[in-house]
């Protein structure tokens, strides 16, 4: 039982993390061209 | 990545009239600004499709004098350029001309970053993350978690669904409260009293250390009903975007004469009736005008139908939005923009946009009968159980089950996932769906009206003749044709493969509006136009001819033409059953030859534009459901009016933004296929309303007798969207092939009437 105390908080950390870093990204725009960053992977910038 | 001809994607034929893209001014007047003296364009450059335009594009104008930074987004189709202030607005659209890509302004200020769809998505992250973590520790209660851990769990669970109902499920109980202060029922009604009911009777339980607690029911309820509303939002919002990527018809602002002799760019909504304005070759006419000094001709297809181009002098009335051909003109403004004809027909479309509003979607009507039940079992089965065990924790709890098991998941997962599937098959045929109503209205047509010019035709003339013509004529009248806007002039320097063979070295080109083009190579003087003109004596000849020092070199015969799959498409709707119709602005002839060339009976013409309003109104009394083609000014009003309407992308801007669909390609087939997908999205429909009720049929009676456990609850509630899921999804995996017949294959009609200017 002991070992719920600890994996509980690690768990619901990680889902939060997971959650915190989709908001993130939503926020940053990276979801506003989905088509140019397919591309733009391809091109070389020198 | 070498696919690139710009323009490629033949999805946008728009008219040539906006190939020119937007000018320095028109840019200026556009841009936003940005701190640090740096200002913003946003464009729409439909052309751009694969990473070789975009570095290409980002490249090119990052040359151009004080740009400072370009990026184009390849999913909307649009570049956006910050550039210095002080160094003046950049030619953008020139350099992207230069690249091969039409470029367009579209509508600021309602295009602010999309508020709602980062709310629906933020709320289902959190609903989903919620519904996870919880299911995780139900399952752990399930298993058989006992006492104090089981207590645990479902206080943490308690935990974590309070903000995710909090936060994601305030976008239900909004709608749900608005409809109630209205003394309406909507289908987030019983959704939010379920939730809210099944999460406080849950923490009651949790603090009685009861047995049951039905936390990851309301999260995951939330989190699946939040996937219907995205999408369907989704699905709205890009149909929006790329509809307003299309040309604007209509001009931003002129160049006003000031009294003192100097001239300024000024917006539209500047300009006051006796303002003196000029209107250089290729503008559109900004407000309602008289011509005070030039001669031109007008094309006026997009305002009053008219398909041939109208000659105008000193004196003539011009109407906003018409397009100046071939002279440049001084015009005084008669009116100001809010009193032009453009605004006239706005008034119009609103006056006629009342008869649409009746209409109430299949969910809403579904929600309607289906809530009033809902609530009525639920309580029915708690004074039921009060009666037969007296007990109301028990009665209140088998309530709540009764309440989350009939729960309108399906249903509203039902409607947007099929009509998502559809739009998207839509879509890539090249036809924008406005929203989801729309395609439940389609679905319902039984009478088509057609306008003509533009719609069932191209409104652009073409040459029938090629074949008599000598190639060396056609290729001499072709480099001639180059320097003007004149229709005529377009179709022939646009000869399909009949590029210039030499480039022919003029001295000078010269246009004399409402005549031709005459051109000046050494001694030698070529005219291209009006026979009467082009020659000294005009024997028999009519039409539009090349002449050389007064000899005629060729002549040639012109016809506008029917829409690529016009007539396939009236014949698929006549098969189908419905009644056509063609309302048009034009000439009683030129209607006439369409009508017989289409085998249309019903037709009229001349038709202004509450007229046409009037013509669908009256068919709306003999209870007929229309649907409306268009896509002038003129025909505005009355894609607002009917039932359901569709215009092409080559349309009038408040005529597109009317219409419930807008298709991007050239061919009219179209039409058939967005109603073919129309009916089978709502037979889809109909067969998922049914899914959900025979489920509730057999889950109701399982709840009513107090089986369900919160266990029993979330398998019936995920089976049974899985099922509607799929259901809705057949629509997108079956890849019907509908009638497209050859592209370009336009067919002439014969109006063997030669459109000289």
């Amino acid at each position: 039982m002991t070992g719920l105390l600890f994996l509980l908080p690690v768990a619901l950390l990680l889902g939060g993390l997971g959650l915190a870093a989709f908001l993130w990204s939503l926020h940053s725009g990276q979801y506003d061209d989905m088509d140019g960053a397919a591309e733009r992977i391809l091109v070389d910038d020198d | 990545m070498n696919c690139c001809g710009p323009n490629a994607d033949a999805a946008l034929s728009l008219p040539s009239a906006a190939a020119r893209g937007p000018s320095r001014e028109e840019l200026a007047l556009s841009s936003r600004t940005l701190p640090g003296g740096m200002r913003q364009t946003d464009l729409s450059v439909p052309g751009v499709h694969c990473g070789a335009c975009m570095t290409n594009i980002e490249a090119a104008l990052g040359r151009l004098d004080g740009v400072d930074h370009a990026r184009v987004n390849l999913s909307t189709k649009r570049v956006s350029v910050r550039w210095r202030e002080n160094a003046g607005a950049p030619d953008i659209a020139e350099a992207l001309g230069r690249l091969g890509y039409e470029s367009h302004l579209f509508e600021q200020g309602a295009d602010d970053k999309d508020e709602t769809l980062a709310e629906l998505i933020r709320g289902l992250g959190i609903a989903g993350f919620a519904a996870g973590n919880i299911m995780l520790l139900s399952v752990s209660v399930w298993s058989g978690a006992t006492d104090a851990t089981r207590d645990l769990f479902h206080w943490i669970s308690a935990l974590i669904a309070l903000p995710a109902l909090a936060y994601a499920g305030r976008i239900f109980f909004r709608s749900a409260w608005g409809a109630l202060r209205n003394g309406r029922t909507n289908m987030d009604v019983p959704i939010s009293i379920g939730i809210l009911l099944a999460y406080s009777m849950s923490l009651y339980d949790t603090a009685n250390s009861g047995p049951h607690a039905y936390f990851d029911a309301s999260a995951s309820l939330l989190f699946f009903l939040l996937i219907g509303r995205t999408l369907d939002h989704v699905m709205r919002e890009r149909a929006r975007v790329a509809v307003k990527g299309l040309a604007r018809l209509a001009a931003r602002g002129a160049t006003v004469l000031n009294p003192d002799g100097s001239s300024a760019y000024l917006p539209v909504s500047d300009i006051k009736p006796g303002t003196h304005i000029l209107l250089s070759a290729g503008e559109r006419v900004p407000v309602d005008a008289r011509v005070l000094k030039g001669r031109s001709e007008l094309d006026c297809a997009i305002v009053s139908g008219e398909s041939d181009p109208v000659a105008v002098e000193t004196g003539a009335a011009l109407r906003a939005g018409t397009l100046n051909l071939t002279g440049p003109l001084t015009i005084e403004a008669t009116a100001a923009a809010q009193d032009s004809f453009l605004a006239e027909m706005m008034r119009l479309m609103e006056a006629a946009e009342s008869g649409r509003g009746g209409y109430r979607r299949i969910a809403d009507r579904a929600a309607a009968l289906y809530a009033p039940i809902l609530h009525l079992t639920a309580f029915l089965t708690f004074i039921g159980w009060m009666v037969a065990a007296g007990n109301w924790h028990q009665a209140i709890t088998i309530a709540i089950a009764v309440l989350i098991i009939t729960c309108p998941c399906a249903l509203g997962l039902a409607v947007p996932i099929v009509q998502v599937a559809a739009a998207r098959r839509l879509f890539e045929n090249g036809i924008m769906v406005k929203d989801g109503s729309a395609m439940e209205r389609l679905a319902e047509v039984d009478t088509v009206v057609f306008d003509k010019t533009g719609t069932l035709t191209l409104g652009m003339p073409r040459l029938v003749n090629a074949g008599e013509v000598s190639p060396e004529a056609l290729a001499l009248a072709a480099a001639i044709g180059l320097h003007s806007r004149h229709p005529i002039s377009r179709a022939l320097a646009e000869i399909p493969g009949e590029k210039p063979a030499k480039e022919w070295a003029f001295d000078a080109v010269e246009e004399i509006p409402g005549f031709g083009l005459e051109a000046r190579s050494g001694t030698d003087t070529y005219r291209l136009g009006r026979a009467a003109w082009a020659l000294p004596v005009a024997n028999g000849a009519t039409g539009t001819v090349l002449s050389k020092n007064g000899t005629r070199l060729a002549e040639f015969i012109f016809e506008d033409r029917l829409r690529a799959g016009a007539m396939a498409a009236v014949s698929a709707l006549r098969d189908k059953g419905l009644a056509i119709e063609i309302v048009s602005g034009d000439r009683p002839d030129a209607v006439a030859s369409v009508a017989a060339a289409l085998g249309i009976d019903q037709f009229s013409s001349g038709v202004l534009p509450n007229g046409k309003v009037a013509r669908l109104e009256a068919l709306k009394a003999e209870r007929r459901k229309v649907m409306m083609v268009g896509d002038g000014l003129n025909d505005a009003p009355a894609l607002a009016a009917a039932h359901v309407s569709m215009a092409p992308a080559s349309a009038a801007d408040i005529g597109r933004s009317a219409a419930d669909f807008v298709f991007l390609r050239e061919s009219l087939s179209a039409i058939p296929l967005a109603l073919a997908t129309s009916s089978e999205a709502s037979r889809l429909i109909r067969q998922n309303l049914i899914l959900a009720i025979v489920y509730n049929a057999v889950a109701v009676p399982i709840a009513l007798l107090g089986y369900v456990t919160p266990l029993v609850a979330a398998l019936a509630m995920s089976g049974s969207s899985v099922i509607v899921i799929a259901n809705g999804l057949r629509l997108g995996t079956g890849k019907t092939r509908s009638p497209r017949p050859a592209a370009g294959q336009g067919q002439p009609f014969s109006t063997k009437e030669a459109m000289a200017s």
